[in-house]
């Protein structure tokens, strides 16, 4: 039983705390994703969201504890390597490649699968020019699933806002994730947009059999799709559970609308 | 692909006609224009490969001077006839092996192979460490590369004979020379450009955090750019000393870097054909800008010459144009069969349209 559920968990963090100077930003955060699941993270501003994304796909080390992917520890790898094995995310404030097209900035991500060698590249040689003809198709092929495909020769930068947001998810999904992680994907959205996010999201997830771990302030969206919510403050996780279960937590709802004096 | 062949013997064309027109020119015209057009195209191989780094992978390096540097002091090594070696070197005696040999005529363009390759080189030791930095640091630390190699030129006496320099460096640079150099560097930056590795450089320059977190090896990629820029800096350094048939420090200063610089920002940063058209545009108007350094008498005004009177008109230039057309000439437009092409449709389609309005109101 015990080996069975340790074949499941595609994400571990164990134990980690990061340290900015005097201020602890994540604290002893401890977290298991399994396959095939999609995990929600919830939390006041400030609470160390971000940075927990920013720990799993190696922008920052953490001070202590350690991040296993798909059983290897992948504590303070380089964000490329951590893309490489198969951790892709999005941003906060949508980053996407501006001055390239739709279809150039999702054939970034297919950058680090290229076999043909830089010189090959230069010269235009045959084995190049073949795998370069292969990746934009697979691209297009990319961008018709996403519903992108019309605007693959547009500028990334001058598409609108939600666009830009589905964009982004794609580029993600482009470096051939198995766990992918969305950082407020619904900001800045209408209830309308954020709809079809939510569609989109379960429809990704089951189109490209991954794990989903996302942030959300957006509770319709987070307990509209989540499975499992996991709810931090201050750095510290203050609660764990099913959507019914976060709504009815007293410690989550005092953290999030403070706590009646008596 | 249909379209793929049919750009490539387009490119062909294109490249065949260029140098039958080299080889008019080479036989029709006199030697000034000729030497002009060199070099301007020694400024192409140059910015082109400048217009690398600082455009398409968005690292403001200052360094190209000292690529250059590195690249023509090893041709000039390499293809300085020994008797001249013996004469230029008369205080202190030229080091071994380059006091034992020198390289033929025909052996030109390896020697020239040879300066890019230690450009190269070059960029490596100085990209490994900075490369660790970013933004104005990088610009400071590669600033600083130039300016050591300056210092080594005039202080190894015996491998560059100091600020005296080398003369009678054989002129082997024709026409055919410079521009072949000129339309490799163009053609193999171009297709970098366009290649998987030139959109990981292009994602790098609009956002490096957001291109590490999809699996682009940022360091590795800013290395191959640098290198490569490295490389033909070197290749055009080579060139340049044969053109001008003397090298000394003073040929690499920062000026060289400057220059180079009004010139892939004038052309866009980022637009390899804005480099081309004003790496050799560059070359016409500073011969043209020579007036200015002339003494001109004005009715009873008289303004002596002022040499370096030029680099005042470039720099004012680069002033306004940073003001009112930041983007450069081209911005980030390049000039491919597609766009010719499509302009071509464009037109005969607006003719026969034409035609037929005639034919039916007639």
């Amino acid at each position: 039983m015990e080996a069975r559920t340790q074949d499941g968990v595609v994400l571990t963090l164990d134990h980690v705390t990061i340290k900015f100077g005097g201020l602890v930003a994540v604290n002893d955060f401890s977290l298991d994703i399994r396959k095939g699941e999609l995990v929600g993270l919830i939390g006041p501003n400030g609470a160390g969201k971000t940075t927990v994304f920013n720990i799993i796909t190696g922008q920052y080390s953490p001070t202590s504890g350690r991040v296993i992917f798909e059983g290897q520890d992948i504590t303070g790898w380089r964000p490329d390597l951590i893309a490489a094995i198969g951790i892709a995310r999005t941003f906060q404030n949508v980053r996407l490649f501006t001055g390239l097209t739709v279809l150039d900035n999702v054939l970034v991500s297919q950058h680090l699968r290229l076999k043909s060698s830089f010189l090959s590249a230069a010269f235009q040689l045959p084995g190049y020019v073949q795998e370069d003809r292969d990746a934009r198709e697979r691209g297009m092929a990319l961008l018709e699933r996403v519903g992108l495909a019309d605007l693959a020769r547009e500028q990334a930068g001058s598409l609108p806002y939600g666009q830009q947001r589905r964009l982004e998810i794609a580029r993600a999904l482009a470096t051939r994730p198995r766990l992918l992680l969305l950082d407020e994907p619904a900001a800045g959205m209408n209830p309308e947009e954020t709809t079809q996010l939510m569609k989109f999201i379960c429809r990704v997830r089951d189109d490209f059999n991954l794990t989903i771990f996302l942030i959300e302030h957006d509770m319709r969206l987070v307990m509209g799709i989540c499975e499992r919510i996991r709810v931090i403050d201050y750095g510290v996780s203050i609660a764990e559970g099913t959507p019914q279960e976060i709504q009815s937590n007293p410690r989550v709802i005092a953290a999030y609308l403070g706590e009646e004096e008596k | 692909m249909e379209r793929r062949r049919l750009h490539l013997v387009l490119t062909l064309a294109l490249i065949v006609v260029l140098f039958l027109a080299l080889w008019w020119a080479d036989t029709h015209l006199g030697e000034f224009p000729l030497r002009v057009a060199r070099t301007g195209a020694i400024y192409v191989v140059a910015a082109v490969a400048y217009n690398l780094v600082n455009g398409v992978t968005g690292q403001f390096s200052l360094g190209p001077n000292g690529f250059m540097a590195l690249g023509g002091y090893t041709t000039a090594l390499l293809i300085l006839p020994l008797q001249q070696k013996q004469f230029v070197w008369f205080l202190e005696p030229l080091m071994w092996p380059f006091n034992s040999f020198s390289f033929p005529g025909y052996l030109f363009g390896l020697a020239v192979l040879l300066g890019g390759v230690v450009g190269a080189i070059g960029a490596l030791l100085v990209g490994i460490p900075s490369f660790r930095l970013r933004g104005d640091y990088l610009a400071i630390a590669t600033f600083g590369f130039g300016e050591i190699i300056f210092v080594l030129a005039n202080n190894l006496i015996r491998l560059t004979n100091g600020p005296l320099g080398m003369k009678g460096i054989p002129e082997y640079a024709n026409v055919y020379w410079c521009f072949g150099a000129a339309v490799l560097a163009t053609l193999v930056v171009s297709n970098i450009a366009n290649s998987s590795y030139g959109r990981a450089m292009k994602a790098i320059r609009d956002d490096e955090i957001a291109a590490e977190a999809m699996g682009v090896n940022v360091f590795r990629t800013k290395m191959l750019a640098f290198v490569t820029s490295g490389f033909f800096g070197g290749v055009a350094g080579g060139l340049l000393v044969s053109l001008i048939t003397t090298i000394s420090p003073t040929l690499f200063t920062f000026g060289m870097t400057f220059n180079l610089l009004i010139i892939i920002v004038l052309g866009g940063l980022g637009s390899i054909t804005g480099s081309v058209v004003t790496g050799l545009g560059f070359a016409v108007v500073s011969e043209l800008l020579r007036v200015v350094e002339a003494p001109i008498d004005i009715g009873s005004l008289h303004i002596p010459g002022v040499p370096g009177m030029r680099m005042v008109v470039f720099s004012i230039l680069l002033v306004l144009l940073m003001i009112f057309y930041r983007r450069g000439l081209f911005g980030q437009f390049e000039l491919s069969w597609d766009w010719v092409l499509s302009v071509l449709r464009v037109t005969r389609g607006v003719r026969e349209w034409k035609r037929e309005r005639k034919t039916e109101s007639s």
